[in-house]
């Protein structure tokens, strides 16, 4: 399989009053054509790694890493007009929540071509016929009235569906969704994650699905890694993912409620120090 | 005896052609000591009926009984004895300039309670928090932590009705067990009824020994928790929930 | 600077005071408190321009303490032998007024009135903007309606002009102007706490307390108060140099202190006359006027990033 993202011995770091807090610690992956999955609970550092890959890490806090190869080229080494480049064209990113990823103040329509226009050097009509065809792609019925529309129009599932769209139009060679769906209803999530990943299939992109969601993430990926504390403890086959070994999974996967077998108490998570003191197991493949 | 009644209740927001019905015709009971759930995607109309119960939304009309007395326009004091509701943003529920100990004392302060200090210290050691927590702002506390305080909070004029607003659906999975736990602990306890809102089935299934399904501001299906984890819903909406939720 | 070298984290006793602040588990009220007003000390104390204004205003305030040991003069005293000496003369750094006064010791004596007008200004309008702006983003209704509009009539009227007609009704002099200002300033105090009002009005904690039966004037006080007073006291020091500069301008038009009294305004306002052939008179003064508003905007900048709790944690 060709290797996407290479990225090794990866750092983020933030300074604070008492000491320089490690938010990701070491932690080494590659990526292919294929749908990786990062799971972990809040403060794992599982979107700091999805935002430092595209630089996004706003100061004080630092990116460090051997490297971050994109196709071999060195993200580290570009510089911050280059990067610019790469984000939305190379490597795109969908956020939790569309209502802050989108202008309030542009119609939907203006903000898909404007983002495609960016990038390319289309016409205005070219740039028109290619947003209509976005968002049919991304099932939306009727997508002439939604290129008039505002966002505070759009439901969450509408407005999630519109940002894959956008981040879509400059065909990526990856794109990373950090926790695309989880501002969604089941129902609409469903929806959402289907389309991503037909999407994803047919353009032959590499997929960083960052997400707190195991079982969500058993059922749409084809490979995980499980990060605690800044690190990566566990690398596993998204299919085996229930029958992973490190006891910190396993007590994620014991503490949900399950309909089919019900219990008193739920499992609690008992945390053991080591499992931050151990190195990071390498997500390369 | 009926801890809670609702009937014919209609909920909405707003005069004229701004008015949105949020809650139509919704009608159940909870027995005293049940647990009985509330389920359906945002904006169905689930978190409205807690907050018709509770006064905030002051827009309804209807039958609310709680305790068998049957509830006006304004609720009184005593109301706040029997009824109380724990939030679902832990990070959005406790003031952010006031300590643990404010929180709890002036709950206390207000229902008339003298033995604040010893009060104080035993809420926080049943909620699982401890002395130590006592003094802390909610910036030091992490959102389970912050949740127990609110827990700590509800508890404090010992009521009899709790009114869960999606207690765990902003907390991570292991801790959601812990608060679980906890719930599940404070009712055989104390003897408490839930109320409880949620959009995750699974987390009802293990809570509440009924439930209502809930769409565009509607009661669809009432079933009991055999019912749900045999996947034997009648509607064909709470159906389509429970197969969105495998 | 480096931290490690300043002596209070060498010395053992001075570290473990620091650990006490600094901790995570306060162990009593008093202790949680001064942890939280530590904690505010050390990320104000990393800002310098903050230090610097801060340290210009504690300089002001030692002059004003000690005006009578610092001034080589009696301000009052003239003597019209040496009326109008330039800048460095022996015996009067500043030089002299028209009057033979000695332009430094008027100048110290003038920081205490500069601060008293301060207080005053500091303590009224922000203290009716917030009771204005509360009540009426917390009750609503026809309420709300009648007090914005108050405040909207303050609004329209040009500051200084309705403060020159408020003095003109009370008669001149230093209480008078002081009114007259905190009149004029309260309105954008009570736009300000009225928006925040509006937000928290709707927030979960505020729902909470009356879910505990908590009724308005213990919500407004308690609950409401403590979250709009930091941003207030941002705005104010952000507001003092434009009230001193509007109590200088009382002061220079003579509606302000009256003369012989060594108000700094009231200086300029008589050094007009000599500016060409005399620029110190009013300019000394003025540059007195400009470091105090100087330092009151740094540390008002300083005071938002410690108190404003959308940025902080």
């Amino acid at each position: 399989m060709s290797t996407l993202l290479d990225v090794e011995n990866l750092w983020v770091r933030f300074p604070t009053r008492n000491g320089v807090f490690d938010a990701v610690r070491g932690i080494s992956f590659t990526l292919g054509r294929e749908r990786l999955g990062i799971v972990g609970e809040s403060g794992s550092g599982k979107s700091m790694t999805g935002r430092s890959i595209l630089r996004l890490i706003r100061a004080p806090g630092v990116v460090e890493a051997d490297h971050i190869s994109l196709e071999g080229q060195d993200l580290l080494q570009l510089s911050e007009k280059e990067m610019r480049e790469v984000r939305g064209k190379r490597i795109s990113m969908v956020m939790q929540d569309p209502k802050f990823s989108l202008n309030p103040v542009m119609t939907i329509g203006d903000q898909i071509m404007e983002a495609y226009r960016l990038h390319s050097k289309a016409s205005k009509s070219e740039a028109y016929a290619k947003s209509i065809e976005m968002l049919e792609a991304v099932s939306i019925r009727d997508p002439e009235r939604v290129m008039r529309a505002y966002p505070h129009e759009m439901s969450g599932g509408m407005g999630q569906r519109i940002m894959i769209a956008m981040m879509l139009i400059p065909n990526p060679e990856i794109l990373i969704a950090d926790e695309p769906t989880s501002a969604l209803d089941v129902s609409v999530q469903r929806q959402v994650l289907d389309i991503m990943d037909k999407l994803v299939r047919e353009r032959g992109m590499g997929l960083i699905f960052i997400s707190h969601d195991l079982n969500l993430v058993a059922d749409f990926c084809d490979r995980v890694l499980i990060m605690y504390a800044g690190r990566v403890v566990e690398v596993c086959e998204a299919d085996k993912l229930h029958e992973a070994k490190h006891p910190y999974t396993r007590g994620l996967l014991n503490s949900l409620p399950r309909l089919d077998a019900p219990r008193d108490h739920l499992e609690v998570l008992q945390r053991d120090p080591a499992w931050s003191e151990a190195p990071s197991v390498s997500g390369r493949s | 005896m009926n801890m809670l009644e609702i009937k014919q209740l209609d909920v909405w927001f707003g005069h004229g052609h701004n008015r949105v019905d949020a809650v139509k015709g919704a009608e159940f009971s909870v027995p005293e000591g049940e647990s009985f759930g509330l389920v359906g995607e945002s904006g169905s109309g689930k978190s409205t009926i807690l907050r018709a119960i509770t006064g905030l939304a002051p827009e309804w009309s209807g039958g609310i009984t709680v305790n068998g007395e049957r509830l006006g326009k304004q609720r009184r004091k005593s109301f706040y004895k029997t009824v109380q509701m724990v939030f679902q943003d832990p990070y959005a529920s406790l003031h952010p300039r006031h300590s643990v100990d404010q929180v709890l004392g002036e709950t206390l302060a207000l229902h008339g309670f003298r033995d604040i200090d010893a009060r104080v210290v035993k809420l926080l050691d049943d909620v699982g928090l401890g002395q130590k927590f006592r003094f802390r702002y909610p910036h030091q506390l992490s959102g389970g932590q912050r949740q127990r305080v609110a827990i700590a909070r509800a508890l404090a004029p010992e009521p009899k009705l709790l009114l869960l607003d999606e207690p765990t659906s902003a907390l991570d999975v292991s801790v959601q067990a812990e608060i679980l736990n906890l719930l599940v602990d404070l009712r055989k306890d104390r003897g408490l009824t839930y109320l409880m809102v949620s959009h995750d089935l699974s987390v009802v299934g293990h809570m509440c020994d009924r439930l209502a399904a809930m769409r565009h501001g509607e009661i669809v299906e009432i079933m009991d928790v055999a019912a749900l984890r045999g996947m034997q819903a009648q509607h064909a909406y709470s159906q389509e929930l429970l197969q969105a939720s495998v | 600077m480096s931290d490690t070298h300043s002596p209070d984290t060498q010395n053992p006793e001075a570290q473990s005071l620091r650990a006490w602040l600094l901790t995570e588990t306060p162990t009593s009220r008093r202790h949680a408190k001064l942890s939280a007003l530590y904690h505010g000390w050390l990320s104000f104390r990393a800002n310098t321009m903050a230090m610097i204004g801060l340290g210009i205003l504690v300089a002001l305030l030692f002059v004003a303490l000690f005006a009578p040991l610092l001034a080589p003069h009696d301000p009052f005293e003239q003597n019209l032998g040496s009326r109008l000496l330039p800048l460095w003369t022996e015996g009067h750094v500043f030089g002299t007024d028209s009057l033979g006064r000695d332009i430094l010791s008027r100048l110290i004596y003038g920081s205490r009135i500069t601060l008293y007008i301060v207080a005053l200004v500091a303590l009224i309008a922000p203290l009716v903007g917030l009771l204005v702006g509360t009540v009426s983003g917390y009750v609503g209704g026809w309420v709300d309606t009648v007090l914005m509009r108050i405040t909207d009539i303050f609004l329209a009227f040009p500051r200084l002009v309705l403060a020159l007609a408020f003095v003109a009704a009370l008669g001149a002099g230093i209480e008078n102007a002081v009114i007259a200002i905190s009149l004029t300033a309260w309105p954008p105090y009570a736009r300000v706490a009225r928006a925040e009002t509006l937000t928290i009005r709707s927030s979960d904690y505020i729902s909470a307390i009356k879910l505990q039966g908590a009724g308005a004037f213990r919500i407004i006080t308690k609950h409401i108060w403590p979250l709009c007073i930091s941003s207030l006291i941002v705005r104010v020091t952000l507001d003092m140099a434009g009230i001193i500069l509007a109590a200088a301008g009382l002061g220079f038009l003579g509606l302000g202190a009256q003369p012989p009294s060594p108000e700094w305004g009231a200086m300029i306002s008589e050094g007009r006359r000599f500016i060409l052939d005399h620029w110190w008179v009013a300019t000394v003064p003025g540059l007195a006027i400009f470091t105090v508003s100087l330092a009151f905007n740094l540390l008002g900048d300083g005071l938002r990033d410690v108190l404003d709790p959308k940025a902080g944690d």
